[in-house]
């Protein structure tokens, strides 16, 4: 297996602080012990090992259990055709990793997601903002502590500025009131 | 009856400027420039999200000089539903539905992709039955053609040709009505199941897809005849958003806009699913990486797709009508639903059938990540499994999210006419980009 030989040289470059390579349905996981290193073993093994191509970023948040998040990472080189994927963990507490974007730039777009959907920050990120939901939300919808129902937020109610023509009516969604439940028509008690 | 309300106005304008602040670049310097010369004061535009060219719900802030693009910042998330929240709450087969949704153009090549990605999971990738494979190839050439006659037509109509965009959607339709025939629905197919799909060809589909595959040909030619020679379609994509091999490997293009720009890197052949390793076709590649090698190597595509489409119909074990009865399913009751007929009359495929509608295919724990060449690239999906019936985490890992990261890159420099010719050249869907 060729993946399992790059990973092999990976291991050797980084000795203990990669974890020794794992398959799973012929797919190569190397651990990297501290998230700290992620840049410099992502730049040798694009560099050296010619994995040009950062195929996806994907966090897992192991709620519960400590440390806290996941980060993997998921390599491609499309000159021998092999994937490696990189796994890291992040503690609570810090929620924090360094940047890969000097690596491959298109890690840019993954991290604001992983941002944006988990809380993690990217230290050196050179544009971390949220990137799916809107700027100012105040949740990280894909915690596990966050419900599948979703939260009731400030969605700036640019909809609600203006009273529409039949307000008041029995049938129109009332404006202002906190959110999208109290605005139905059909909480509103009839009056006899 | 009627009351009066007292609103409160909660200064919507003030809210929408300061989330739109982070967006919007910084102000101008002063307008004379070092020579002493008076340098035009820049522009921020704002394109979308509702506009013709953005094909859905994406909005770009262009920075402009004149008509000149100084800076693009793109705003994704319009069309964010959680899917990868959904996906954790719910049993593998269950999400089948919602993959639909993701590249809306080719729900069925969805389908086909998270079957697979589900299946290595499970490891019983090798244990689906030939018919099974033959059939979802065909699924996966449809839809790549319907999305890429669609591409094509949209991408032409937004520059200018719009019959090119009558001549696709003719075709388009036909493509619709064999889906409809096959899966039941147009749109909305959630045709695979795990271990299989949910119904074989119906009777007399085949030949009907022969005779489209012969006519869809003929569309081609029309097609190329008003836009591969046509001067207007040339000089509005030819050397517009030149995207280098090396830049568009660094952010992580793939599919035609990888292929457009020179590299040679397609799924089907660089690591064979389902029955493609045996399958004779080409991957065209383009030599320069603007729009115009993008369109050349989507229309090349399609005419690929339809010999890959021609090879399977031959080859199909059981023919159009399976006379022989050829199994389309693993046969395995712990993976897929038992026959009716068995459920009502014995016990054991009774228990599975219950476990498996209550509960789920039980998966191993473990991690998979399976990519498929889908039309608008490398769709993949990351499956982390601690056993049971739904998955821990599942990621998406979208082509057109990683296809539209490269906007910021390819469109400064350009006219801002161009902006229409490279986004209609990249084809990208918001559905799958926001997921």
């Amino acid at each position: 297996m060729a993946s399992a030989e790059l990973a092999n040289q990976l291991k050797a470059k980084f000795g203990d602080l990669l974890s020794t390579p794992s398959e799973f349905r012929g797919e190569v996981t190397l651990k990297l012990a501290d998230t700290e290193h992620i840049a410099e073993v992502c730049e040798f093994a694009k560099k050296s090992l010619s994995y040009d191509m950062l195929l996806d970023i994907t966090s897992i948040d192991n709620y519960g259990e400590d440390p806290r998040w996941t980060l993997v990472y998921e390599l491609y080189g499309t000159g021998h055709g092999c994937h490696l994927r990189i796994k890291t963990e992040v503690s609570e507490e810090k929620s924090e990793s360094p940047t890969v974007t000097g690596v491959w730039r298109g890690a840019d777009w993954h991290e604001r997601e992983i941002y944006d959907m988990m809380g993690i920050r990217f230290a050196g990120h050179p544009d971390l903002r949220r990137i799916l939901m809107w700027d100012g939300y105040p949740y990280f919808p894909l915690r596990k502590d966050f419900p599948m129902a979703g939260k009731p937020t400030d969605l700036p109610d640019v909809a609600f500025t203006k009273p529409a023509p039949l307000e008041g009516g029995p049938f129109v969604t009332l404006p202002g009131a906190k959110d999208s439940i109290a605005r139905e028509p059909r909480v509103r008690v009839p009056e006899h | 009856m009627a009351t009066a309300q007292t609103i409160e106005f909660r200064e919507p304008a003030s809210r929408v400027a300061e989330g739109a602040k982070s967006l919007m670049p910084a102000p101008a310097p002063s307008p004379v420039g070092d020579d002493g010369d008076l340098v035009g004061e820049k522009m921020v535009l704002n394109m979308g999200p509702s506009h013709p060219s953005t094909h859905g719900v994406l909005r770009i802030v262009l920075e402009l000089d004149g008509e000149i693009i100084t800076k693009a910042t793109p705003d994704v998330g319009y069309l964010h539903r959680g899917d990868e929240k959904i996906a954790e709450n719910m049993t593998y087969t269950q999400f089948i539905p919602y993959t639909d949704r993701l590249d809306y153009l080719a729900p069925l090549a969805n389908n086909v992709a998270y079957a697979m990605a589900v299946e290595k999971l499970l490891g019983i990738e090798k244990q689906l039955p030939p018919r099974c494979h033959y059939i979802r190839v065909i699924c996966c050439e449809m839809a790549r053609i319907s999305a890429h006659l669609l591409g094509l037509g949209a991408f032409a109509m937004d520059i200018g040709a719009l019959t090119v965009f009558l001549h696709t959607f003719t075709e388009r339709e036909k493509i619709y009505s064999l889906i409809e025939r096959l899966t039941g629905a147009r749109f909305t197919t959630s045709y695979t199941r795990i271990g299989g799909l949910s119904r074989d060809l119906p009777p007399g589909w085949a030949d009907a897809l022969r005779k489209f595959c012969d006519e869809v040909e003929v569309n081609f030619a029309e097609s190329e005849t008003l836009l591969t020679r046509n001067r207007i379609f040339v000089d509005r994509t030819r050397n517009v958003g030149i995207i280098s091999g090396a830049d568009a490997i660094d952010y992580g293009l793939t599919g035609p806009n990888l292929r457009g720009s020179g590299v040679d890197y397609d799924v089907r052949k660089a690591h064979p699913y389902l029955v493609y390793g045996e399958l004779d076709f080409e991957v065209p590649v383009g030599s320069v990486g603007d729009s115009y090698d993008r369109y050349l190597v989507r229309m090349e595509e399609m005419r690929q797709s339809v010999r890959i489409i021609r090879q399977c119909l031959d080859r199909l074990p059981g023919g159009g009508d399976n006379e022989s009865k050829e199994p389309i399913n693993v046969p395995d009751g712990k993976v897929v639903l038992p026959a009716k007929d068995k459920v009502l009359t014995s016990m054991e495929e009774l228990i599975h059938q219950f476990m498996l509608v209550t509960q789920g295919v039980n998966a191993p724990p473990g991690e998979v990540y399976f990519g498929a060449e889908n039309p608008k690239g490398e769709l993949g999906f990351y499956i982390n499994s601690r056993g049971g019936g739904t998955p821990y985490r599942l990621k998406i890992r979208a082509p057109s999210f990683c296809n539209l990261s490269i906007l910021p890159h390819v469109l400064p420099g350009h006219m801002m006419s161009d902006v229409v010719s490279i986004l209609g050249s990249i084809d990208f869907v918001m559905g799958e980009c926001d997921r």
